[in-house]
This record gives C-alpha cells, sequence and structure tokens, in this order.
C-alpha cells in the first residue's frame, strides 16, 4: 500500500524510471515530469480528445488512465510519432488542408487519426467523422481534418 | 480538476483483492478501465481512500462459449468484444450497440464489468444485460453467485453487489428466431446518450430496455406487452408514462419521454432481419 510508487515505462523508445504519485495522470507525467508538452489537457475527463496518446500501440485517453496504470507498458506520444515518421503523413495533410488553427486540439487529433488510418480505415467521410467525435477542434475545423485524413488515405493506399 | 489522493492497491488474484475490498471496509474502490471511474474522481464526485486495480486478475480476462451461453470475463475491454467473432455472432445485439460506447481511445481501456458495476443510468450496458437476459458472475468472501440482470441494478450508480466483484457476464447465444434493435440519441457520437433503446424479440415477445431516461436501465412491462400484442406505436409510447423521467442540463423529463418514443420507434424500424 503506498501513495507512491516506482514505475518503469518505456516512452517513445527511451526507458524511463520514476517514482510518481497514486493519483497522478499518466499525461501530466508526461509533461510536467518528462517534459513531453505535446500532449495536452483539456477537459481532463475523458470528453474532449486532447490529451490522445498510445500506450501499447493503442489509443488511450492520457488524463483517464494513471501514471502508474503505466508501469511497464510502452507509451508514444505526439513527440514519439513525429520522431519515427508515423504521423510525417498525415502532419504534412494537416498543413496542406489547413486542418488546424489554434492547434490545441492537433496532437490528439493526430494520434486518433493515426489510429483510424492504422487500422485500415476507408476514406470514408461518415466513417472519419465518427471515429474523430471524440476529439473536440473548438476551431471547427472539422471539414479540413476530415479532408486531411481522406486525402491520407488515399495516397497511401493508390 | 484532479483526483485527491489515494492509495494504490494491486492484487494478484481474485481473492487477494476480496480481502482488500473487505479490509478497506467500503472506503476502497475496485478500478477495472477507469474510464468512468477517472472522471468521477478527477470531478471528485467519487473520493475512494484506496483504488483496487484489478489489472492483474488474469481470471477475469476471457471470452468463452458453452452450447448456450457466451461468458465474458468481467474485465473485458469494449475493444475486445469488438474484435470478438464469438461476440459478433452469437450476441449481435452488444455487436450493434458498442460502435455507440464512447470513442476507440475509451474503449480501449473500458472494461464491460466496470460498466456493470459502476451502474451509470446513462451507459448502454446495463440496459443490454436487460434486453438479454443476462446473469452476472460475482464473487464475494462467502463464494460466487450469480444474479440476474433484472435483480441486479437497484438506482442510480446502485447495484446488489454487496462486497463482492463481478468476476464474468453470462449472455444467453442468440437463437435464429431472435431479432435485435438498437438506437440512442446523443449530442455528439459516443456521448451518453439523452435516450436510448435496446430491443430483443423472442418469437413475439418483446423485452425493451432504456437507458440514460431515469435513474437505472428501465424495462416497462406494459410497454413490452403492448409491442408484443403488435399494438398500434401511439398506443405503445402511451405507457412511457410509467417511466420516472429525468430532468437535467441537456433535456427536461418531457423532452426525455418524447426523446425515448423516437429512440425506441427507429429501433424498431432498425431491427435485425
Amino acid at each position: 500500500m503506498s501513495r507512491s510508487i516506482d514505475i518503469k515505462l518505456r516512452v517513445n523508445g527511451e526507458d524511463v524510471g520514476a517514482t510518481v504519485p497514486a493519483r497522478l495522470n499518466l499525461v501530466d507525467f508526461l509533461r510536467e515530469e518528462l517534459c513531453l508538452t505535446g500532449s495536452h489537457v483539456g477537459c481532463e475527463h475523458g470528453v474532449c480528445g486532447a490529451c490522445t496518446l498510445t500506450v501499447d500501440g493503442d489509443t488511450v485517453r492520457g488524463c483517464l488512465m494513471l501514471a502508474t496504470q503505466a508501469n511497464g507498458k510502452e507509451v508514444t506520444t505526439i513527440e514519439g510519432l513525429a520522431d519515427s515518421g508515423q504521423s510525417t503523413a498525415l502532419q504534412a495533410a494537416f498543413t496542406k488542408r489547413n486542418a488546424l488553427q489554434c492547434g490545441f486540439c492537433t496532437p490528439g487529433m493526430l494520434a486518433s487519426a493515426l489510429g483510424y488510418v492504422n487500422a485500415g480505415g476507408a476514406a470514408d467521410r461518415d466513417a472519419i467523422r465518427q471515429h474523430i467525435s471524440g476529439n473536440y477542434c473548438r476551431c471547427t475545423g472539422y471539414q479540413s481534418i476530415v479532408d486531411a485524413i481522406c486525402d491520407v488515405i488515399k495516397e497511401t493506399r493508390t | 480538476m484532479k483526483a485527491p489522493d489515494f492509495d494504490y492497491l494491486r492484487p494478484s488474484s481474485l481473492d487477494v483483492a476480496l480481502a482488500m475490498l473487505i479490509e478497506h471496509d467500503g472506503e476502497a474502490m475496485p478500478l477495472a478501465g477507469g474510464q468512468s471511474l477517472m472522471p468521477m474522481m478527477n470531478f471528485r464526485v467519487a473520493a475512494p481512500e484506496a483504488l483496487i486495480d484489478l489489472a492483474d486478475l488474469t481470471e477475469l480476462r476471457g471470452i468463452t462459449v458453452d452450447t448456450d451461453t457466451v461468458r465474458i470475463g468481467a474485465m473485458t475491454r469494449y475493444a475486445e468484444l469488438m474484435s470478438d467473432p464469438t461476440v459478433q455472432a452469437h450476441i449481435p445485439l452488444i455487436g450493434m450497440a458498442l460502435p455507440h460506447i464512447a470513442h476507440d481511445a475509451v474503449r480501449n481501456r473500458g472494461t464491460i464489468g466496470g460498466s456493470l458495476a459502476l451502474a451509470d443510468p446513462a451507459a448502454e450496458m446495463p440496459a443490454l444485460m436487460l434486453a438479454l437476459d443476462a446473469s452476472i458472475e460475482v464473487a464475494g468472501p462467502d463464494g460466487t453467485r450469480m444474479i440476474k440482470a433484472d435483480d441486479f441494478f437497484l438506482g442510480m450508480f446502485e447495484t446488489a453487489l454487496d462486497d463482492e466483484l463481478i468476476t464474468a457476464i453470462h449472455v444467453p447465444v442468440a437463437t435464429p428466431a431472435q431479432r435485435f434493435g438498437f438506437h440512442e440519441l446523443t449530442q455528439r457520437h459516443g456521448d451518453y446518450a439523452l435516450a436510448g433503446v435496446a430491443i430483443a424479440k423472442t418469437d413475439d415477445s418483446y423485452c425493451a430496455a432504456f437507458f440514460g431516461v431515469a435513474d437505472r436501465a428501465t424495462r416497462v412491462p406494459e410497454l413490452e406487452a403492448a409491442l408484443t400484442r403488435q399494438d398500434n406505436i401511439k398506443t405503445v409510447l402511451t405507457h412511457l408514462d410509467q417511466i420516472d423521467f429525468t430532468d437535467d442540463l441537456k433535456a427536461n423529463h418531457t423532452t426525455r419521454q418524447r426523446l425515448a418514443g423516437v429512440a425506441l420507434t427507429r429501433a424498431l424500424k432498425g431491427m435485425t432481419q
């Protein structure tokens, strides 16, 4: 029983060890302890999607997972997705299509979009809208975000 | 906000987890996927002294089929249910509902047992259990027992659990004679429903469980009887008066009753063939 726990995990390909308070969210750990500020903190109750990142290859809400629950897991943030080139095509398409204004939702939006593309999702606007419905964009850039995701799917599968 | 502080416990077996639950005498909460409990803690609606993380209890995982029942381990995640061919083939109603339950990132962590134990009145899973006549297998200090879904949900966030943990869910395998319907109305795809309904029709007999409308997932026997008699839809909808509809910021009870009627009408039109 402890309110402070030792954890070991891999973050963006690097081994990390830390002692964390039990109550610390994964996204706060990444931002405040590891200075990986690409994952954003919006609503803190799993609704806005700004903190979306991947754990063992699955997209998750960084605000709805404790840092201690990531013990032994492989975490990839937008920094890791960008550095490894996984999100390069999506980032280029977002730029080309003006799929961001303020950019607050963009890291989470890219992580969600990548989940859709990697799962073999079709260039179907309704299906894409349904998939990214868990990510809020308050600049209301959805139209161009859907355009960008469609572009990437069409480009990579032709 | 951030969650208040708590002790984090990670038992390695079901017996150890149950002992921890007893030891904390109502002050500890089990942590399954955390997709509802974590928001409640962040809002400080829930402030348990300790969290008992069930992640290492491998005995709570896995999906198996007997001759006429699918047994789903309580810690099975929504994403696993979605990709499981057994669930899709034998429990089509769950297959219909899953895409409406939250979003990809939440379905990758959220569990069936967690949803049932929390008993959020707007969640889909409790209503699905009612419609499917499922049984909930629970383990406690005195051993294991089965609770019918109809006897499990006692009120808003209230269940029949008594110092117990859900270990599995038993759902009857769909028969060729059964037909299913599902519809929910939300402000945004994947959000909690303002009103929704799950329907199972066996031969000519209907079971319809509403969610998001009252303090718990709700069946209305008179409404089901009217559906079975093939009454006119207007007559069927009058029986919605039996429900004590919720008033909140998103919709008052009048709106909710109307939305429940719309959901029912659409679910009936979209029944599997």
